[in-house]
């Protein structure tokens, strides 16, 4: 059985069910069911048409749902056991879930539990196991949400940056459990661009496929991270940098720039040297001084002063960082990372050592004590 | 993002409310203040924020390593340690000042009298195990 074709079908199949007049809290909880039934019998016994298969099942757990709940109310039921056919305009349908389920609305766990299961087609299990949660409590998330959202219209415009938001936040999980999440980002954001001309969509999956060309390399043995700097160039998968590159150019051609092309384009760059030194650090600043225009992020401020620091020296990176405040993750580790570049071991290994402290993941904190304790070293040679 | 909040037995803190020791309280006090902690689960629960809650018995000892082919060192309990962990929850919420409220909460779990025991809790970030993508 293909899974990610079965995956593939759920937003669909939703949409036929919420078409043919079901809301979408029970559409989406009867598709649901018709997919564990599924990745539980299709193996044995594969349907000779998929989709149909699932619109089938799935309305009738959907029948069965509305009777229980009209005989327990004593009321008729509402919706007709035999449906109309009806045109299947699919693409609107699929784009309009990725709004509802990112809607603004709802908090950011919950967006991304709700996209994942109702547009990605993952079970509430499989969603759980990724991000360590008990099911009951993921069932619970995943239910509430929906409830948030009831009565909203399915078929308003929506806000295209929360949902690419929720994406991108999927990707950075990477990969734990049985899931990969950031390939499954990218499989919806490809979708996504599939159903959207909007050139930041095609920006954001640029960006997804650059970095996830390097994943291989960005890790070391048992985990350990590997910066940029230090990776095994070799090991980056030249097919997905091509192929972003492309995804790229598309995008920027529209002239609509937005943070996701921009820091698409600083990947790229990336890419496209054979060292650190190799690269344009140059042009990388001024895609710095882009992102920073667009978002005003004090985050990119941070990162931009570390590309100043690679084009024009520590000197320039330290003014850089004047007007950043001092609280800010990572400033510690930048303003190591510029005191080791500018030869101040000693200074640099204390900051090493106070951004261990202020890490937020554990390989970030174990990288941050291991150059701590290089710099260490280097002090007392 | 997922936080620990911590009740200690003893330690933190000093307490600003002196509400005893629980077995000198009334049978219906203990059994509100264990209604309390049952149902702030049962509503981590509802809302879809509930990971763990376990409670820890005040025994157990200190354990270490001693060597190649010799047991492991033991040493307590300890009667009278500074800092004593009665149990915890884990919670996985959306912010730092959500998990603050939920602690805030729990805090008010009542004792002598109903009225909130005001306990000291300590709430920590989890470390995550994945690194931010930013280069």
């Amino acid at each position: 059985m293909n899974e990610t074709l079965l995956r593939e079908l759920v937003p669909v199949v939703i949409g036929v069910l919420v078409r043919r007049g079901a809301d979408f809290a029970s559409a989406e909880d009867a598709v649901q069911e018709a997919l564990i039934r599924a990745l539980d019998t299709w193996p044995d016994d594969p349907p000779r048409d998929p989709k149909a298969w699932l619109v089938a099942v799935g309305w009738r757990k959907f029948l069965d749902t509305v009777r229980a709940e009209s005989s327990r109310r004593g009321r008729e039921l509402a919706v007709r056991a035999e449906p109309p056919a009806g045109p299947a305009p699919a693409t609107d349908d699929t784009l309009r879930l990725y709004f509802l389920c990112s809607h603004p609305v709802l908090p950011r766990g919950s967006a991304v539990a709700l996209t994942l299961r109702a547009v990605g087609g993952l079970t509430t299990r499989q969603i759980a196991t990724a991000y360590l949660v008990p099911e009951a409590t993921m069932a619970q998330r995943i239910s509430r949400a929906k409830r948030r959202i009831a009565g909203l219209p399915l078929d308003q415009p929506g806000d295209l940056g929360t949902v690419l938001r929720v994406l991108y936040l999927v990707f950075n999980e990477g990969y734990s459990g049985d899931v990969d999440l950031a390939a499954e980002a990218i499989r919806l954001t490809r979708q996504l661009t599939a159903l959207t001309r909007e050139p930041e969509v095609g920006g954001l999956l640029a960006l997804m496929l650059l970095h996830h060309a390097r994943r291989a390399s960005r890790t070391g043995p048992g985990g350990r991270l590997v910066p940029l700097g230090e990776q095994d160039r070799s090991r980056w998968d030249t097919g997905l940098i091509t192929e972003g590159v492309a995804i790229l150019q598309a995008a920027l051609a529209r002239d609509r720039l937005g943070e996701y092309q921009a820091q698409a384009a600083i990947a790229a760059l990336h890419a496209d040297a054979r060292t650190t030194s190799e690269t344009d650090w140059t042009q990388i600043v001024e895609w710095y001084d882009e992102l920073l225009r667009l978002t005003g992020s004090p985050v990119v401020r941070l990162n931009r002063a570390v590309a100043v620091a690679e084009a024009d020296g520590p000197r320039a990176g330290f003014a850089a960082l004047a007007d950043i405040d001092p609280g800010l993750p990572r400033y510690a580790a930048v303003t190591a990372y510029l005191h080791e570049r500018a030869g101040d071991l000693e200074q640099a290994a204390g900051l090493y050592a106070e951004a261990s402290r202020a890490a937020t993941s554990v390989p970030e904190r174990d990288h941050l004590t291991r150059q701590a304790a290089r710099v260490r070293q280097l002090l007392h040679k | 993002m997922k936080y620990l909040l911590l009740k200690h037995y003893r330690g933190g803190p000093p307490a600003t409310v002196d509400y005893g020791s629980m077995d000198q309280w009334t049978p219906e006090e203990v059994d509100a203040h264990v209604r309390f902690m049952r149902d702030f689960a049962a509503r981590l629960e509802e809302t879809g924020e509930f990971i763990d809650a376990q409670a820890l018995a005040p025994g157990g000892a200190f354990v270490r390593y001693d060597g190649e082919g010799r047991p492991p060192v033991t040493d307590g309990p300890f009667a009278e340690t500074k800092d004593l962990i009665a149990g915890w929850y884990v919670i996985d919420v959306e912010s730092w000042e959500r998990a603050v409220q939920l602690a805030g909460e729990l805090s008010a779990a009542p004792g002598p009298g109903g009225e909130p025991i005001r306990e000291w809790l300590e709430v920590r970030p989890f470390l995550g195990e994945t690194p931010a993508v930013t280069e």
